[in-house]
């Protein structure tokens, strides 16, 4: 069986004035279908240039991204990307924002009504259907960004990429965010990698995690598969040992074996 | 267990505010008596002091203009000898002599035309240069340059190639008030965030889709300025333009009556030109606030 998604050793680089910054260096990792990654390691490692290279927003070097073993190197809305600060457009209504990306993915294909029944169900999905007609000035945070997911699932995608996605809330609102996602994860078996640097959230939602070594020249450290029932209850879990032993494995990698050093910043 | 908690509580929160949401309904009210006097308070304060400095002003203009050698007519004289220009804005006796009102409208489509065709170019040309890097080296050090020039020295060029000078006053306009509409809407285009331009490559949007749904709503706030900008040096370009070119317009009234001597008759259409400048101004600001209402927000 050929993986659903396959980075093919990934080499990315970048060129500033003759001067050449090796970010990521030999990236392997195949992801199978329906499968929840997440990708952790310290600020400046190039997490961050990984997910966007699987979104096609920045080009490999060398290497290549394989999906369905077919090569992308453009962005596209099979690929959906939620932001780390939502990146919703502030002069659309909420429902005008997910319009916007259904419009365009399923202009051709669905009449409008279909359209609509579309969106709706996409806010459902994030309890966000009572606020279809405010703009994004108008609702908190963790609202923002359930609308910055409900856009990225309306495209229907095969992979979602999520941005840190919860990095700029409150712990509370990320709990609740956390939850969602994992709720709407186990409906719509939706491939999802997801860029985080909290522990026990990539252990909580994660089938693997990936842990990154330090910068330059990042790569994949280790690959934890998470062996956790799901569902899954972060209360429960808080005390279970499996999870224990997870999160005690990722913290030892993170703190003890690859230390971020302030330095190399 | 602790989901439910949360949940029970949520639940037993919505009722809550629906309660006092009658009370609010009664402030509301009483709030709005409290308004009315604000709002009367609020219109004298801003009223009454330019009244009082008008009133003041016009008492000194009189004073110094009363004597027999005076250079210039004093408010009562202007008053007297221009009442019909002030009482009739509308009045029509034939080809050339009609209310200032309509002179006013005439000017203002020339500003119409020519302001319209520089939005419209301006926008486009601002896009680009905001959105090339290369349309941006190749063309900035020219605007930079141009925009220096004054209105009427492109005047006398721009009459010799339309041969009009209807047209022509329409050019100067275009040509005056071209320029800080590129200008700020290539810095608006310049400060998209990153991240609606990648929302728009996500989504593949073509040029045209990202030019009308991306660019121009998050750019609005900075071609709105340029627009504003632009509006009022054109309102200043027509005048100049038309006391040149002659026709009906504000502009010409004003030549005119400085060739038969009629200085109260100058004097009252300096007035209509800045109140109507003012409107113009005000117009576009109001429009701009309306059309960007929500986008500055974060």
């Amino acid at each position: 069986m050929t993986a659903y998604l396959k980075l093919d050793h990934i080499d990315k680089s970048f060129a500033r004035g003759g001067q050449v910054s090796e970010v990521l260096k030999d990236i392997r990792l195949t992801i199978d279908k329906g499968e929840f990654v997440s990708i952790i390691g310290h600020s400046g490692c190039g997490k961050s240039t990984l997910l966007n290279l699987i979104a096609g927003l920045t080009k490999v070097t060398s290497g290549a991204v394989l999906l369905e073993d077919k090569e992308v190197d453009s962005p596209g809305p099979e690929r959906a990307v939620v932001f780390q600060n939502h990146s919703l457009l502030p002069w659309l209504t909420v429902y005008e924002n997910i319009n916007l990306a259904v419009s365009k993915v399923f202009g051709r294909t669905r009449s409008r009504a279909e359209r609509h029944d579309w969106i709706m169900r996409n806010l459902d999905l994030v309890q966000m259907a009572h606020a279809r007609d405010k703009r994004p000035a108008e609702i908190s945070g963790g609202m923002k960004q359930r609308v910055g997911i409900a856009r990225a699932l309306a495209m229907e995608p095969k992979i979602l990429l999520l941005d840190e996605p919860f990095g700029a809330l409150d712990a509370l609102t990320r709990a609740h965010l956390q939850d969602a996602v994992m709720d709407i994860h186990s409906r719509l078996g939706s491939t999802t990698i997801m860029i985080t640097h909290d522990v026990d959230e990539a252990v909580l939602l994660s089938d693997r995690i990936v842990m990154m070594t330090n910068g330059p020249a990042a790569t994949i450290g280790e690959v934890l598969p998470v062996p956790l029932a799901r569902p899954r209850h972060r209360v429960e879990l808080s005390s279970d040992r499996t999870f224990l032993r997870c999160r005690e494995a990722v913290l030892k990698f993170l703190y003890e074996r690859h230390r971020f050093v302030e330095a190399a910043e | 267990m602790s989901i439910q908690v949360i949940e029970d509580t949520k639940v037993k929160a919505f009722p809550t505010p629906a309660k006092p949401a009658e009370v609010i309904a009664f402030t509301a009210k009483v709030r709005r008596r409290f308004d009315s006097a604000a709002i009367a308070g609020k219109l004298a304060s801003t009223l009454v002091p330019p009244a009082v400095v008008i009133v003041v002003m016009l008492v000194i203009w009189q004073i110094a203009c009363s004597s027999p050698n005076a250079s210039l007519p004093p408010p009562s004289q202007v008053w007297n000898e221009a009442y019909d220009l002030i009482a009739h804005p509308f009045f029509d006796y034939g080809p050339q002599d009609i209310g200032l009102a309509w002179r006013v409208l005439i000017s203002l489509q020339r500003v119409a035309i020519g302001f319209g065709l520089a939005a419209i170019v301006g926008v486009a040309l601002g896009a680009l240069v905001g959105q090339s890097i290369w349309a941006m080296r190749g063309l900035d050090p020219v605007f930079q340059i141009l925009r220096t020039v004054p209105p009427l020295a492109w005047l006398p060029l721009s009459l010799a190639a339309f041969r009009d000078s209807s047209p022509s006053a329409i050019f100067v306009i275009f040509i005056t008030s071209i320029w800080p509409v590129i200008i700020n809407t290539a810095v608006g285009v310049r400060n998209i965030p990153e991240d609606y331009r990648n929302v728009s490559r996500i989504l593949r949007l073509n040029q045209l889709e990202f030019f009308v749904k991306i660019m121009v709503p998050a750019a609005a706030p900075y071609i709105f300025t340029g627009l504003r900008i632009g509006i009022g040096l054109s309102w200043l370009a027509i005048v100049a333009a038309e006391m040149l070119t002659g026709g009906v317009g504000i502009g010409f009234f004003i030549w005119d009556a400085w060739n038969s001597s009629r200085l109260p008759d100058i004097i009252v259409a300096l007035a209509y030109i800045g109140v109507t400048g003012f409107c113009l101004d005000r117009l576009v600001a109001a429009v701009g606030a309306f059309v960007t209402r929500g986008t500055t927000a974060k």
